[in-house]
């Protein structure tokens, strides 16, 4: 059964179709790239997936539920913007999220931090932009879950940051949950990516493998991408 | 090992051509036991599950094997080993002589300079 599946999916905005009749699975254990110039609707599909906005038209099913308490449980979102309270502390930000999720795994958390180096007494407000990005993405790798929904991820870090990011979505790589993320950054990702959906308009114009792309178009994805968003 | 990905080929190849060349250059001893699927895929900055094709698709050309619950290994028979650099070597040695004969020498020349250089 697929992870996530929507159905004719379409959000609009007033007289702007955000997402126009979007279908699309997602299967477990793969890495699939979500794809597509600034306001092509990335944020916003992710958003209905998580149940943050309601679908126009259409539906979507997470592990096989509509959108709502019983998915949020299995959903694991970082967020584009930077929403983590500047008061709290590593530690007191864990404690909230093993109040909040059941399958928030502490000990995982807490390896991650220490190979990074991080004081879990450290508050968010003393934190450098980097260390905050990684930290918020430390708290949503860290929960057992099976669908995880990665928006911008690297967007706007350094490199070294990047690298550890994509080696952290690696190294908690499970065969039974799916991780999607969206960015445009595509040469940075493409090689921990099983698949790619690029998405234009609101409208869905490709999903394939990576490899299957690189194969038939001898081209990674990235220079196949600039081929077809050409300006 | 130092891991590097051309842009114009399948991801999935290009770690079969490079575990290969660990293996025929030695530095994946034969009869080495190989990290996990997840420590490679890591190393090598790739997807777990391309790591995984690459390494099924090695055993297939039964450069290594895997044993149930000890892991995978690079295979002990130094005679496919042996083999697979052969062709490795083969490919190399062709992929030159074209190069050469685009530059207009025909294979005499090329030994000639071969030897020269030797």
């Amino acid at each position: 059964m697929p992870i996530l599946e929507c159905r004719e999916l379409s959000k609009r905005f007033g007289k702007t179709a955000a997402l126009d009749n979007v279908s699309l699975k997602l299967e477990p254990g793969r890495v699939i790239g979500l794809l597509g110039p600034n306001g092509s609707g990335k944020t916003t599909l992710i958003k209905l997936c998580n149940g943050l906005l309601t679908p126009s038209e259409g539906e979507i099913l997470i592990d096989g539920e509509a959108p709502g308490p019983k998915t949020k449980a299995v959903v694991s979102y970082l967020s584009d913007k930077e929403y983590l309270p500047d008061w709290m502390s590593t530690r007191q930000l864990m404690d909230f999220f093993e109040d909040f999720y059941k399958d928030f795994d502490r000990q995982r958390a807490e390896e991650m931090l220490l190979r990074l180096g991080l004081d879990e007494k450290q508050k968010v407000k003393t934190m450098s932009k980097g260390t905050r990005e990684k930290v918020q993405l430390i708290l949503v790798m860290s929960r057992r879950a099976k669908l995880y929904l990665l928006d911008e991820p690297i967007g706007g870090v350094d490199p070294a940051t990047r690298d550890y990011i994509l080696d952290t979505i690696i190294r908690n790589y499970n065969p039974e949950a799916a991780v999607l993320i969206s960015t445009h950054l595509i040469a940075d990702v493409e090689q921990v990516l099983d698949e790619v959906i690029f998405i234009q308009n609101g409208q869905i114009l490709l999903q394939s493998d990576v490899d299957s792309i690189r194969e038939e178009k001898g081209m990674s994805v990235d220079q196949y991408f600039r081929e077809v968003f050409k300006c | 090992m130092e891991w590097n990905f051309r842009n114009d080929l399948p991801v999935y190849s290009q770690l079969v051509e490079q575990i290969k060349r660990g293996i025929v250059s030695g530095a994946f001893a034969p009869g080495e036991r190989l990290s996990s699927v997840r420590d490679m895929a890591m190393e090598a900055g790739v997807n777990p599950n391309t790591m995984q094709r690459a390494l099924q698709e090695l055993e297939r050309q039964g450069l290594v094997y895997s044993q149930r619950t000890a892991g995978r290994f690079v295979t002990e028979d130094t005679q496919t080993i042996e083999d697979s650099k052969r062709a490795l070597a083969r490919e190399q040695t062709e992929a030159f002589r074209k190069a050469m004969e685009t530059l207009g020498y025909d294979r005499a020349e090329i030994v000639a300079l071969l030897q020269e250089e030797a």
